[in-house]
């Protein structure tokens, strides 16, 4: 049976940036395994959100030098939530901490080419996510 | 090549034998015109009020053609008069929004509790009558989780205490319609028949007061030139509705569902087991949130709905799944299968299929575990 997916030149709700984030999201795990070693290796973890709002995101990040190496990501919610957190990984990379903690979800918002305003809470989850991550890092030292 | 469309509770495609008796439609003059060509369309709008009144078992007087169910489920509950109304928690928006419009203009109406599948309770309803109450409004069966209310038990208590019922059938079209109400709901865009058509069946002696005022079409209920063409295809369309064997969607829904079950664990079914729209399969998916789901079915061609809606401040979950019980946490992922005449198992092994990959795939994303304790409350 021969079924045809979503087409490349249709309406969608978001940008294509929130496509290609939403579809292919970067930076996460792969199987169980991979998320329980990153988890001993990782140098900051954060999470914020809940499950009854509708989204919970979580960040992990490895750090070299005050700048961040790596950065991980788990997200619960709708495709701009998705999306968005898979945007701030790819961000963060190659920051120092204290560029990472500027991130605004304005600066989110922009690299995803935009969201429609009623979706825009989802992405403020990601920052704070981080900053958390940043924080637990800092603590550790 | 196609996508598969299991939308079917929000509307339906038209069914060819629909289309082919509107497209026979040829006369365009005004059924109030006195000329030849006006009697000709007047004539075949009586012919297809005749048709709907047959299956109603009603009278021609007692069917009034509409612009769809918001329309019919307006006139029907502000049309009354003003009094104490009885609803239920989980009805349409045309009903809530229009008893809450109510509420605002003096109106006091009652909002009944549903049970974990969404079946109201009789002795609730009963006790819920006052003297002041002049319309009991509950649906037929619930387009978001598919459970049938028992109408007719509700028509017996409503004739006990002298109070018009008024039920919103339009998920209805393909179950009986003979349950003795005073009041039916029904859209022709839900039973494969045209969109923006409907009919509030009213028995004769219950009185209406109309929403459109002019040339006093539709037996004064409802001015307006009647759309010819839609009013033909809704005849044919409840037509068809009704002689259609609801068995093999009735089977196929509950393939669907046990497969889904058994291939997807922590999963739930949302609404009751028998009591349920032939076509309806409402699903929780825990750990994932439906517009997700959603949109990465619809990457694979697979075309379903989600109570899940996000807000401006935070994901609002359908009133409905709050209405029986079910906690935001759980109610987030829920997924509304609805099923159609085209429909087929291989359909359905495909969508089983892509679903659990796609849910698996959301699940590695997700940071939460629900566990059973966190879906009721």
């Amino acid at each position: 049976m021969k079924v045809v997916g979503y087409k490349q030149d249709k309406a969608w709700l978001y940008s294509s940036k929130v496509k290609e984030h939403f579809f292919n999201p970067k930076n996460i795990f792969k199987s169980d395994q991979e998320l329980e070693d990153y988890k001993k290796n990782a140098d900051g973890v954060g999470q914020v959100g809940s499950p009854a709002c509708g989204d919970v995101m979580e960040m992990f990040i490895k750090v070299k030098n005050n700048k961040i190496k790596e950065c991980r990501w788990r997200t619960f919610g709708c495709a701009s939530a998705i999306a968005s957190t898979s945007m701030l990984s790819e961000m963060v990379v190659g920051k120092t901490l204290a560029e990472a903690k500027k991130i605004t979800p304005k600066d989110i918002v922009k690299a995803l080419g935009g969201l429609p305003a009623r979706k825009i809470h989802c992405s403020i989850l990601g920052d704070q996510a981080l900053r958390k991550a940043i924080e637990n890092y800092e603590g550790k030292k | 090549m196609k996508t598969i469309y299991l939308d079917h509770a929000a509307t339906t495609p038209l069914d060819p034998r629909v289309k082919k008796e509107m497209d026979s439609i040829k006369t365009y003059a005004n059924p109030s015109a006195l000329h030849q060509m006006g009697l000709e369309a007047k004539e075949i709008l009586n012919n297809a009020r005749n048709k709907v009144a047959k299956i109603l078992n009603a009278e021609p007087e007692e069917i009034i053609f509409t612009s769809g169910g918001t329309e019919s489920i307006n006139l029907a509950i502000k049309g009354i008069g003003k009094g104490h109304i009885i609803t239920s928690k989980v009805e349409h928006p045309a009903v809530l929004e229009t008893c809450k419009f109510l509420e605002r203009n003096g109106c006091n109406v009652s909002y009944l509790d549903v049970d974990k599948d969404g079946l109201i309770s009789l002795k609730d309803l009963e006790k819920a009558i006052k003297k002041e109450t002049i319309l009991i409004t509950i649906m037929y069966a619930n387009n978001e989780i598919g459970t049938i209310q028992p109408v007719k038990e509700i028509s017996k208590i409503a004739k006990k205490h002298k109070v018009p019922f008024h039920t919103d059938a339009c998920q209805a079209g393909f179950l009986n319609l003979n349950i003795n109400a005073d009041l039916i709901t029904l859209n022709g865009s839900k039973i494969y028949g045209p969109k923006g058509i409907g009919i509030l069946y009213k028995r004769k002696n219950i009185k209406l007061e109309p929403l459109m005022h002019g040339g006093g079409q539709e037996f004064n209920l409802r001015s307006g030139t009647e759309n010819l063409t839609n009013i033909v295809g809704f005849a044919k369309a409840l037509e068809l509705a009704q002689k259609e064997d609801n068995n093999k969607i009735t089977k196929l829904r509950d393939y669907f569902i046990q497969k889904v079950q058994k291939e997807i664990p922590r999963t739930f079914i949302n609404g009751h087991k028998t009591k349920r729209l032939q076509n309806n399969a409402n699903i929780s998916f825990l750990d994932v949130e439906g517009e997700s789901i959603l949109l990465y079915l619809d990457h694979k061609g697979i075309l379903v709905s989600t109570g899940s809606a996000c807000s401006s401040k935070k994901l609002e979950i359908s009133h409905v799944l709050d209405a029986i019980g079910i906690k935001h946490d759980a109610a987030h992922g829920s997924i509304r299968f609805s099923l159609g005449k085209s429909t087929t198992k291989i359909e359905l092994d495909y969508v089983v299929k892509e679903l659990k990959g796609i849910i698996h795939s959301l699940r590695m994303l997700s940071p939460i575990h629900l566990n059973k304790g966190d879906i009721r409350k």
